[in-house]
């Protein structure tokens, strides 16, 4: 009898907890892949704007691989093959990867709107003043392109947070997998849903809070 | 000194500059004018390598600008260039807008810089926004700060590429007063013009640009008053 009671009951404070380290396990696979992200991403948005013709041939169709694929599909197939060509990756490491690059080729288009939105004017005006070209990168090109397409990364970022979910597939327990044990053993799904939805916008809110302050602060 | 020989540039089949030869002497105000695409701005850019030539020399001060071994960085902090475009840099406020040349290209320390920096602005008359946004300055302002920023270099030359073209028209006789103030006090500039009285006025000589030549070249009272060629003549008589 004693048996049956653990197997079906209720939410409990513990439950909370329980979610609540997956959503720092969401928060830190998220983090991470679009932290690393946006840098591969910024190397491959300049590289598709400074070098036209083998951007064009092959780094565009190699992100366009990852962009169009469903992310659900990158991730099963990595995670399966990826011992075959002698990685033994866990379903942490694995989604890491997938998510990574699936963020770095999203970024990289934004990214090369970034450099384009700076113009060539401006470019000759800083570099009439002597600056290097690394130097017009670092001081000019990148402090008004990253402005300019700040919305869209945050996009991105928040964009990628919510599809993290899917690493749950791997048997990653972040937010939705969590969700999916406890609803097995609780039998609620409705509650549970709800406060993984709360998570999820803990988790996502702050972050368009504060970008909207910083693009109202720069627009002034 | 810079010194022109026998200059031609190209842009694919189109040959742009087809044989310039051109001193402009230190302390001296030379005035381009000319018809929209005879080629006034491609010999601005030559004269700081931004754009190559095919043919030809451009030497500063005795520096072949187009040799492979010059370091154009270096060579420009020489050559203050303004274009028709002020092109601020919208995230700096205006001390930091022309403070960040010397800083990093002068490698200036930052109180070093801040102090030039407010000195040429004070110069070109915009002591009073120091710390104001390019947004919130006009395009006469937003023009003289791109002044006072090319200034900071402390360079040996000026050129100005219709730098009053793109401003209302109330606007432009505060920048070509600025433009006056550097003349007098003997910078040496070149400045493709479409302001004729500025011209007439400011320079030691005027050149007509026709074509990708210099069609004539002499004192502004000889090009305005007595011009020889045909060409000048008639664009003489257009823009009056
Ligand atoms: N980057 C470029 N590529 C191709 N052609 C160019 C380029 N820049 C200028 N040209 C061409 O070279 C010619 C001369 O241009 P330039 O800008 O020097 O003329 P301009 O005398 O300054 O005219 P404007 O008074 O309109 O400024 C024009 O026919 C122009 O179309
Ligand atoms: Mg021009």
């Amino acid at each position: 009898m004693e048996q049956s009671v653990t197997v079906f009951s209720s939410f409990s404070v513990q439950d909370l907890s329980f979610l609540g380290e997956a959503a720092l396990r969401t928060l830190w696979i998220s983090f991470l892949s679009i932290t690393i992200g946006s840098f591969l991403g910024g190397f491959f948005g300049w590289a598709l704007y400074e070098m036209k013709i083998w951007g064009a041939i092959f780094l565009n169709p190699l992100l366009d691989v990852f962009r169009s694929v469903p992310l659900i599909v990158q991730l099963v197939l990595f995670y399966n093959f990826a011992p075959i060509v002698g990685l033994s990756l866990d379903a942490f490491e694995s989604g890491l990867v997938v998510l990574t690059l699936y963020t770095s080729a999203l970024v990289a288009n934004v990214a090369r709107g970034g450099i384009e939105a700076v113009g060539k004017p401006m470019r000759i005006a800083s570099r009439s003043l002597g600056m290097s070209y690394l130097q017009d990168m670092r001081y000019v090109v990148f402090p008004i392109g990253a402005r300019a397409i700040f919305p869209s990364w945050v996009g991105v970022a928040l964009g990628v947070m919510k599809d993290s979910a899917l690493v749950s597939v791997l048997g990653y327990v972040e937010l939705v997998k969590a969700s999916q044990v406890l609803i097995t053993r609780t039998q609620e799904p409705l509650l549970i849903i709800l406060v993984v939805g709360a998570f999820y916008f803990a988790l996502s809110y702050p972050v368009s809070r504060y970008s909207a302050k910083l693009e109202k602060r720069w627009s002034q | 000194m810079i010194r022109i020989d026998g200059l031609h540039k190209y842009f694919g089949d189109l040959h742009v500059l087809r044989g310039i030869d051109l001193e402009v002497q230190k302390g001296e105000v030379l005035s381009v004018i000319g018809a929209s695409g005879s080629g006034k701005s491609t010999l601005l850019y030559c004269i700081n390598g931004i754009e190559p030539v095919q043919q030809g020399s451009v030497l500063v001060d005795g520096i072949d600008v187009h040799a492979k071994t010059t370091d154009l960085n270096r060579l420009r902090q020489r050559l203050g260039m303004v274009f028709q475009q002020w092109n601020s840099f919208p995230h700096l406020t205006a001390i930091q807008n022309v403070a960040l040349a010397p800083q990093i290209v002068k490698k200036m320390s930052k109180s070093e810089a801040m102090e030039v920096a407010a000195k040429q602005l004070e110069h070109v008359g915009l002591g009073d926004k120091l710390n104001v946004f390019p947004n919130a300055l006009s395009g006469g302002q937003q023009q003289r700060l791109a002044i006072a920023r090319a200034l900071a270099m402390d360079p040996q030359y000026m050129l100005f590429d219709e730098a009053t073209s793109a401003l209302d028209p109330e606007l432009v006789g505060e920048v070509l007063d600025t433009m006056r103030v550097l003349a007098e006090e003997g910078m040496t500039m070149i400045c493709v013009t479409h302001e004729m009285g500025f011209a007439r006025d400011v320079s030691d000589r005027v050149a007509y640009f026709h074509e990708g030549i210099v069609e004539e070249i002499g004192s502004p009272e000889q090009i305005f008053s007595d011009p020889k060629s045909e060409q000048t003549k008639k664009f003489l008589a257009k823009v009056r």
